[in-house]
């Protein structure tokens, strides 16, 4: 069913790809000399990499990914320094005309008050003739709207309702993104009352594999997704067959169960770190400006289409399919589900591929619409996961889509009056509020709390 | 043979370390959580965290060191009383959700750039800024050295004979206290809490309370544990995450949860293994492999990875006693 979601779509997505690029440089193997003659840099307006030609590319964001305009950015290789800067979209982009290693910095005093960089201002790209290579810093902070530079107006306007508008915006894309990481939480929860802390390195793992197949192996983006999808469901199915099944068959208590997915959490997230370094890891590599009436990239109102798509369509899986009701119907009583005739352990597995598969489209979008993965990405979705699901009602479904559009909008929405760092502080100080007032969630029923 | 001269050095420097005692210190108090009481906290780096908070800050703002220590404490059971009020009357895994999510905050906020006066941000606050109040406490002499064996160490200053003897102190009293506690009626109750919380109710005692008491304390000690950790290095927020939570659930899994001892040991075999994998990766496996900075990386996975075995293959740990888990639902 994903598979379908995505086909369809598929034509839509074609003309729009690849997305933004803001991250770090990919590792390519070649490990050429450093290029030489500096005169062969030129800053460009717009990237266009012929066969002579390399790119060198990227968009400069803040915490909030919001663009970051004005900032002076230099590309060396041994020479003279070429230097340009960011554009009213935080793009800035140098045509190279020799493939070879280069080093982009960041000067740190153009960038706008309140901003500093995450990660150093230095990093070592390598160009390849043909090809873009994407680039960028992490930024920390976020800028404050009426203290930016007034002459060059950023697209949109930065009154009060259109920072107001743009973070509603950026809500309702992460808490859909979220929405998608929170529905498999959920109904593993519901069949088999597990806390799964392992959940979201799924999600960091659809968005690694998205970075193999979409840009190391250049796979079309389309195609990449539709394998990244299978392979992540399979994960799920696999985990369930290897690890969660035989200790349902042993007895393990719930608790040493979710001690157990505290471990694979742990383990996964630094074989990540491991594998991938520390850096960002993009699926896609071309650039896009904000536009429409949300004032966000055309790849994120895909990202967006295909989430309401394949969340409508997991809802009717659940309500209209004898799966879906069997899935339920584990998920309300398991031992009589089992009496009355349902393979309990084959919808069990059923739910682990789905949640899984779901956790990798959410990964992968999460990488395309905001430039890249990191290892610790899922770590930290994980602290929005958890406050998504509580809110909606563990073990609901339905309830784990309005958590999630709720904590969206909440931590997008915090960072008008927070600074940008404080967001995730404020999804968790729901959940606490939350617990205290209503545990069992929004849509949740009070017989589940203990 | 070199090598393993090598290898049994750095073993015997990295168990006398303060790193080893102050986790020590804080898994003590996790185990009375989880091991004695039953109570699932996932924060336990929470209380790490504010215990070095509370200390350094206060000392950078001028207190002695006695009032850092105090405001530590209070900021722990504080802490505690705030996660233990509105969850430890609900089901185990609500106090696990909040309690991750309380340290997080801790994390997050502390490393906010806007409390940077205060807190330093992420870059956090350096050793300089408060250790001098506990190196003027020492009874030794500020200057000069002391050898014992391959091991040279200041005997005040920085990474000391004095840090290292106060640390491994701590433990001591911190274990002895836990010890006692565990043979007095509160002990048996709080164990009686974990086994069966009903018929613990039933004769007529306040289970509320009594697991309040429990988080209370273990918090204490893991801020204590805290405390220790940063005075042998800095206060910086990122390095006391989930990540060393469970790290603390594995070294109290490792030597046998509701034992006294099984932390302690936990603790040491731990540190072993990672300096064992240190040596070893340095020795014998080019670094194409694995570099030596990917060995911490390598050491997490490890972890991991033994946290799920030791759940699933003995989860009495090394002393433990399997008819004394705290596994129940």
């Amino acid at each position: 069913m994903l598979v379908a979601a995505l086909g369809v779509l598929s034509g839509l997505l074609l003309p729009a790809l690849p997305a933004q690029a803001s991250s770090s440089p990919t590792p390519s193997a070649s490990s050429s000399a450093a290029a030489g003659d500096s005169s062969a840099i030129r800053a460009t307006a717009t990237c266009a990499q012929t066969d002579t030609t390399a790119c060198v590319a990227g968009t400069l964001r803040d915490a909030d990914t919001n663009p970051v305009r004005g900032a002076t950015v230099t590309l060396a290789a041994g020479g003279t320094p070429v230097a340009t800067k960011t554009s009213a979209e935080g793009t800035f982009s140098f045509t190279v005309t020799a493939a070879g290693r280069y080093t982009l910095s960041l000067d740190e005093s153009t960038l706008p008050e309140g901003l500093t960089p995450g990660n150093g201002t230095e990093r070592t790209i390598t160009a390849r003739l043909g090809a873009l290579s994407p680039a960028g810093f992490a930024l920390e902070g976020a800028q404050q709207g009426g203290e930016t530079d007034p002459e060059a107006t950023p697209q949109g306007d930065t009154s009060a309702f259109g920072r107001f508008w743009n973070q509603v915006s950026l809500g309702l894309l992460l808490g859909l993104l979220l929405a998608l990481g929170a529905i498999g939480l959920s109904l593993v929860y519901g069949t088999t009352g597990l806390s799964n802390f392992a959940h979201a390195e799924q999600v960091t793992l659809g968005g690694f594999l998205g970075y193999v197949f979409a840009v190391q192996l250049g796979v079309p983006f389309v195609l990449a997704g539709v394998i990244v999808i299978v392979l992540c469901a399979l994960t799920g199915t696999v985990q369930d067959r290897l690890i969660w099944q035989p200790l349902r068959r042993r007895g393990l208590g719930l608790t040493q169960l979710m001690v157990v997915t505290i471990g694979l959490q742990l383990a996964l997230q630094y074989v990540y770190q491991f594998i991938f370094g520390g850096g960002v890891r993009p699926v896609s590599r071309t650039i896009q400006a904000n536009t429409g009436p949300l004032n966000i990239t055309p790849n994120a109102y895909i990202a967006m289409a295909i989430s309401v798509v394949v969340l409508i369509g997991v809802g009717l899986l659940l309500q209209r399919t004898r799966i879906g009701r069997a899935t339920r119907a584990v998920a309300d009583n398991r031992p009589l589900a089992a009496a009355s005739g349902i393979d309990v352990d084959r919808i069990i597995r059923l739910v682990w591929t789905i949640a899984a598969g779901l956790a990798g489209l959410a990964g992968l979008l999460y990488a395309l619409v905001y430039g890249g993965i990191a290892w610790n990405t899922g770590a930290e979705l994980l602290l929005l996961l958890f406050p998504a699901v509580t809110l909606g009602g563990f073990g609901t479904a339905f309830g784990a889509l309005v958590g999630s559009l709720v904590i969206g909008l909440v931590t997008q929405l915090s960072s008008l009056v927070l600074t940008a760092q404080l967001r995730y502080a404020s999804a968790l100080l729901i959940l606490i509020v939350v617990l205290i007032f209503r545990p069992q969630g929004i849509l949740g029923r009070r017989s589940r709390v203990g | 043979m070199d090598f393993l001269a090598t290898l049994f050095t750095d073993f015997g420097a990295q168990i006398l370390s303060t790193v080893t005692a102050a986790f020590a210190i804080a898994a003590i108090g996790l185990n009375l959580h989880f091991g004695y009481t039953g109570l699932l906290n996932i924060g336990q780096a929470g209380f790490m965290l504010l215990g070095a908070y509370g200390f350094a800050i206060t000392i950078r703002f001028g207190g002695p060191f006695w009032l850092g220590v105090l405001v530590a404490i209070v900021a722990a059971v504080i802490f505690a009383l705030i996660l233990g009020l509105p969850t430890l009357k609900l089901r185990g895994y609500y106090l696990a959700i909040v309690t991750i999510a309380a340290a997080e905050i801790l994390r997050i906020v502390g490393g906010n750039q806007s409390l940077g006066p205060v807190t330093g941000g992420v870059a956090g606050i350096g050793n300089q800024v408060y250790s001098p109040a506990f190196t003027a406490l020492s009874p030794f002499p500020q200057d000069g050295s002391f050898s014992l064996g391959p091991y040279t160490y200041p005997l005040t200053v920085g990474d000391s004979w004095y840090l290292r003897i106060v640390s491994w102190i701590v433990l001591a009293l911190v274990a002895v206290l836990v010890l006692l506690l565990m043979r007095s009626p509160w002990g048996r109750t709080i164990r009686g809490i974990r086994e069966d919380e009903d018929a613990v109710r039933s004769l007529g005692k306040n289970v509320y309370l009594y697991k309040m008491q429990a988080l209370i304390l273990g918090g204490v000690i893991g801020a204590l544990g805290g405390m220790l950790f940063v005075l042998g290095t800095s206060v910086q927020p990122d390095s006391l995450g989930r990540s060393t939570t469970f790290l603390l659930y594995t070294i109290v899994l490792l030597g046998g949860a509701a034992t006294v001892f099984g932390p302690v040991l936990g603790a040491v075999l731990y540190f072993m293994v990672i300096i064992g994998l240190q040596d070893v990766v340095g020795q014998f496996v080019p670094p194409e492999i694995m570099s030596q900075q990917q060995v911490p990386q390598f050491g997490y996975i490890v972890v991991g990875i033994g946290l799920m075995l030791l759940v699933i293959f003995r989860p009495q740990g090394i002393l433990g006693n399997k008819k004394e888990l705290s596994f129940g639902d």
